[in-house]
């Protein structure tokens, strides 16, 4: 397995998507996305992987500027295409949203509103081609619900959205993404309420459209089986920073940040079967702190430094391999 | 079946729901939830039911305790069987086996504090201590820590409120767990500790456990039998050894293929089965199975396989089940690096 | 139910008490952050306590008639004056706030009383039960209000116990309907499914886990139609259906004041200023105790 194109050649193109130092805090206390980094190069599929409470949803709803007002973001860069966004008014966002990034949620139940026609509902999303009459938008959208596999889509545009199963909506859900040319689609937890044949059918159109359309995704899971089915880099978050980063291939076969390796400790479909008991890891998931390594509470490695310093950001990879990992253990 | 041995048996047991009023008549036949199932679940033992969204599994489980009237089939526990599906004949499941919901914070009553929700089996049955103390014992054995049990069940987390749940259920020691998706929504670092709560209760109390849930790795650890359920039939029942070494219906091959595994290096070529579970109102010909199945014949069109024996405990619904040889063990071949063929 | 144990820990038996008082707290205090909340808590104290202590507040016997005074305009020694009888208006106000009160609060919690297990029975109860009790309670709220007040006026003859009679057919329909609706959502919520899955009585499941769930909603309907029915009461009293003519309440005030109003407006308006004032306070101290008790706002404000 070779890294992505983009880890490949890390200098040369632009990235879609930049962020250097962003943090996010809600009503201004409480922290939820501490310090992340994080570049997402074209056509590349990046994974970021964290359990509840990890700020995960929060940094990929940021990406698209659709946090509540009680949020608020600082930092040095977040830029989409190039075009910085932490000034952006809600206007310019407005503009950005669609041609620069789309996102697909977790629930396809409640990503279309059940009121109107789904052919409707995708008509409107067209709205930016003024100079296309009724008819080429309908072929338009016809089209790309032949390419997410959707079977019959001339029915599909006359049917409401619960007449449709949560997979085909999902489906539909991704036509109506990529319909609008993105060049990053964020996916929050595309498969999580799906069944599992579903779930596998999803992933691997996934992979289709990043092949057809060059689209690069941010995908965002909490199941390591996703991520490993179809990222090439992945970014580990716990507790509102990122913790580890790296190629796929590499961060599974040698994780080295202790909570990537807990976490993935526990995994299910990762351990021999015969144990008689299955691994966690104790404790709660501590709110994000802003100082200190926020998984000290629960490392078995934990040093003294881990509370009061926070870890430095350090090369762990052998040779060029851009892998990254916070924590003072690895620090030089 | 050892069928003398069994805690809980139900035998075809079916459910369904009549779509035509009865002052109303119309020509609509029933919905069919649950057909003909037939699962035993012995003392001690963990049998887990497998399936996908309208497999018909949180029916079963809600279907043994009364809390869905069965419209056919027998249901015996321990050893008697139960002489209707009226209310009262169920007092008897009811006062020795415990229902875990999906969602456990619904399952609380949101105006009790969870000191009173754990009591409150305790005083239906009207035996056991309530006292702070003894209910404090009974937290700690489920592994909640005391303050916890002056909160409201929405203060709590998931993983709390799982656990509170089961404290619940050991309020009067159970036989018979049923346990409906009991890791759903729990993070990967917690539901280990719930299923080990469930391995500490049956190495305790000799309690059965029935877990319903569509997450394969989890059955893998820790059940002794597999249900595969699929439109509410049984399709595969066994050893959980022998069903994930090799499975025998291609439903169940096909479900332990679609899980995506946690290795980049055993990514899959192609999706192991593709379209989607037909709704239960327009049920399949013959193998219900039959328009998604990779190995489907004319035969699977028209005619409905039956449950039939493999080994001693092992029996599969297929006319042509895969032999051991041909299944290849782990994931299908090895996909070429996606970048390569850039 | 069977407590079993010596309860010596207070926290034991699970003691809701120190919750219920800091939840009411903070109840009022949200009710007080909002305007319209700190208007209608205030007027409704007002009036209650003007309510409880009208005989101690009116300077005069509201019903001594003295002709000598009559339709007197308002002075030091009498504030709002006299009617056409001479009898102190101001005090014929204070004591009609008492009747009021007392036919608003005794008719409700009658009404409350009744609707309760009907409304429980009819949707927690088998299906031909439900039917029939709708049947009743449709029937009932389809009958025109005033032709039901005439008619048992006619019966029974004009009085407090009357008004109250009606208010009771009136409102226990609408009240056991809401009641109904809500256990008939409960009923299919798992923790219903839990206890009955537990072997819990019906009794246990309709006493100790349905009534506590319906009563809050409840409780905030009836307090949104306390002034309905002090108006309900005024009208009635008004047209001579409710008390007795020399009772003093608003309805009788007004009335009153309706056949001297060529000459002076000042009774109308005594009997209508309260009316209109005790129906903005209860309908705005309801409204913002149905925001305040509203579990999903109630969630947001960590304990």
């Amino acid at each position: 397995m070779t890294p992505g194109p983009a880890t490949a050649t890390p200098v040369n193109p632009a990235p879609v998507l930049e962020l250097a130092d962003v943090s996010i805090s809600y009503s201004g206390i409480v922290p939820a996305v501490v310090g992340v980094d994080l570049m997402v190069m074209p056509g590349e599929i990046v994974g970021i992987i964290g359990e509840s409470g990890s700020g995960k949803s929060t940094l990929a709803h940021s990406v698209l500027g659709l946090l509540p007002d009680s949020a608020q973001i600082s930092g040095k860069t977040l830029s989409l295409n190039g075009i910085d966004m932490l000034g952006a008014s809600e206007q310019a966002m407005r503009q950005l949203r669609g041609p620069a990034a789309a996102m697909i949620f977790q629930n396809p139940m409640t990503t279309f509103s059940p009121m109107h026609k789904l052919g409707r509902q995708l008509m409107d999303l067209l709205w930016r081609e003024r100079g296309l009459s009724n008819k080429e938008k309908r072929q338009k959208i016809l089209k790309a619900l032949q390419d997410v596999g959707l079977p019959d889509p001339a029915a599909r545009l006359e049917a409401y959205p619960f007449q449709l199963s949560g997979g085909m909506l999902q489906r539909v859900a991704i036509a109506a993404a990529l319909l609008m040319r993105p060049s990053l689609l964020v996916a929050d937890e595309p498969t999580t309420a799906l069944d599992v044949t579903m779930e596998a059918q999803i992933l691997h159109l996934m992979h289709e459209i990043r092949r057809n359309a060059g689209v690069s995704i941010l995908m965002i899971s909490h199941h390591l089986g996703v991520i490993a089915e179809i990222c090439d880099r992945v970014a580990v978050m716990y507790a509102g920073r990122i913790v580890e980063e790296g190629p796929v291939d590499v961060i599974f076969a040698d994780p080295r940040h202790p909570y990537t390796k807990a976490l993935f400790a526990c995994e299910p479909a990762l351990i021999e079967t015969g144990a008689t008991r299955l691994p966690v890891i104790g404790g709660e998931v501590p709110r994000p702190v802003r100082i200190g390594c926020g998984f000290a509470g629960r490392c078995p490695q934990v040093l003294e430094c881990c509370c009061n310093a926070t870890p430095p950001w350090v090369a762990v990879g052998a040779g060029n391999v851009s892998h990254f990992s916070r924590c003072h253990r690895s620090a030089p | 079946m050892m069928r003398e041995t069994a805690l809980i048996e139900a035998n075809n047991l079916s459910v369904a729901v009549p779509r035509s009023s009865r002052w109303f008549p119309s020509r609509k036949p029933d919905l069919d939830i649950l057909v003909d199932v037939s699962v035993a679940v012995k003392p001690g033992e963990i049998v887990c039911m497998v399936g996908e969204s309208g497999s018909g599994k949180t029916t079963f489980g809600r279907a043994l305790l009364g809390l869905v009237r069965p419209s056919a089939g027998q249901i015996v526990f321990d050893g008697t069987p139960l002489p209707d599906f009226s209310p009262p004949s169920f007092k008897r499941i009811r006062r020795e086996a415990s229902l875990l919901f999906q969602d456990p914070v619904t399952s609380f009553d949101p105006r009790q504090r969870i000191a009173s929700i754990l009591a409150e089996p305790r005083r239906i049955a009207r035996s056991g201590s309530v006292a702070r103390s003894e209910i404090e014992e009974l937290a700690r054995k489920a592994g909640l820590v005391s303050p916890l049990l002056s909160k409201f069940p929405h203060a709590l987390s998931g993983g709390q409120a799982r656990r509170a749940a089961v404290a619940r259920a050991l309020s009067v020691v159970p036989r018979l767990i049923v346990a409906d998706e009991p890791t759903a929504g729990l993070d990967v670092s917690v539901q280990g500790g719930v299923l080990n709560l469930f391995l500490d209760i049956r190495e305790e109390f000799r309690t059965s456990f029935l877990i319903i849930t569509h997450n394969l790795s989890i059955a893998r650890h820790v059940s002794d039998r597999i249900v595969i359920l699929y439109l509410g039939r049984v399709l595969e029942s066994g050893p959980a050894r022998e069903i994930f070494r090799a499975p025998r219906h291609p439903y169940t091959r096909a479900l332990l293929d679609s899980e995506p595994i946690p290795n980049p290096a055993k990514r899959r070529e192609a999706p192991p089965v593709i379209g989607e579970v037909p709704g239960l109102a327009a049920r399949p010909s013959g193998c219900e199975f039959h328009t998604r199945c990779a190995f489907a014949q004319d035969r699977c069109r028209h005619e409905r396989p039956l449950q039939t024996a493999i080994s001693a405990e092992h029996e599969v619904a297929c006319h042509y089940p895969l032999t051991p040889r041909l299944t290849v063990v782990g994931p299908p071949p090895q996909r070429l690096p996606k970048t390569a063929n850039r | 139910m069977a407590v079993i144990g010596i309860d010596t820990n207070p926290l034991q038996s699970q003691t809701r008490e120190p919750g219920w008082l800091r939840r009411s707290g903070r109840v009022v205090s949200d009710i007080f952050h909002t305007p319209l909340g700190g208007i209608g808590i205030t007027l409704v104290v007002l009036i209650l306590v003007v309510a409880v202590f009208a005989q101690w507040i009116a300077p005069y016997n509201p019903t001594a008639i003295s002709v000598k005074e009559r339709l007197a305009g308002p002075s030091f020694t009498h504030l709002l004056g006299t009617d056409q009888l001479g009898r102190d208006l101001f005090s014929r106000v204070i004591v009609g706030t008492q009747t009021a009160m007392m036919v608003a609060i005794s008719a409700l919690s009658i009404a409350l009383v009744a609707a309760l297990p009907l409304g429980l029975i009819a949707g927690y109860g088998p299906r031909w039960l439900d039917a029939a009790l709708i049947l009743v309670f449709d029937s009932l709220s389809s009958l025109p209000m005033i032709m039901l007040g005439l008619a048992i006026v006619v019966l029974l003859g004009p009085g407090i116990p009357t008004v109250i009679l009606v208010i009771v057919l009136y409102s226990v329909p609408s009240y056991a309907r809401l009641v109904r609706t809500q256990t008939l959502s409960l009923k299919s919520r798992d923790f219903i499914k839990a206890e009955q899955a537990m072997n819990a009585s019906t009794p246990r499941i309709l006493f100790n886990h349905l009534l506590p769930n319906v009563i809050g909603p409840l409780l905030i309907l009836a307090c949104l139609d306390i002034s309905t029915v002090i108006t309900l009461e005024a009208g009635l009293s008004f047209l001579g259906l409710g008390v007795k003519p020399q009772v003093p309440s608003w309805g009788n005030i007004l009335s009153d004041g309706f056949s001297v109003i060529r000459s002076t407006a000042l009774p109308v308006i005594a009997g209508g200023a309260p009316l209109i004032l005790a129906t903005i306070g209860f309908t705005f101290f309801g409204e913002a105790l149905r925001d305040a008790l509203d579990p999903k706002l109630a969630r947001e404000r960590k304990p």
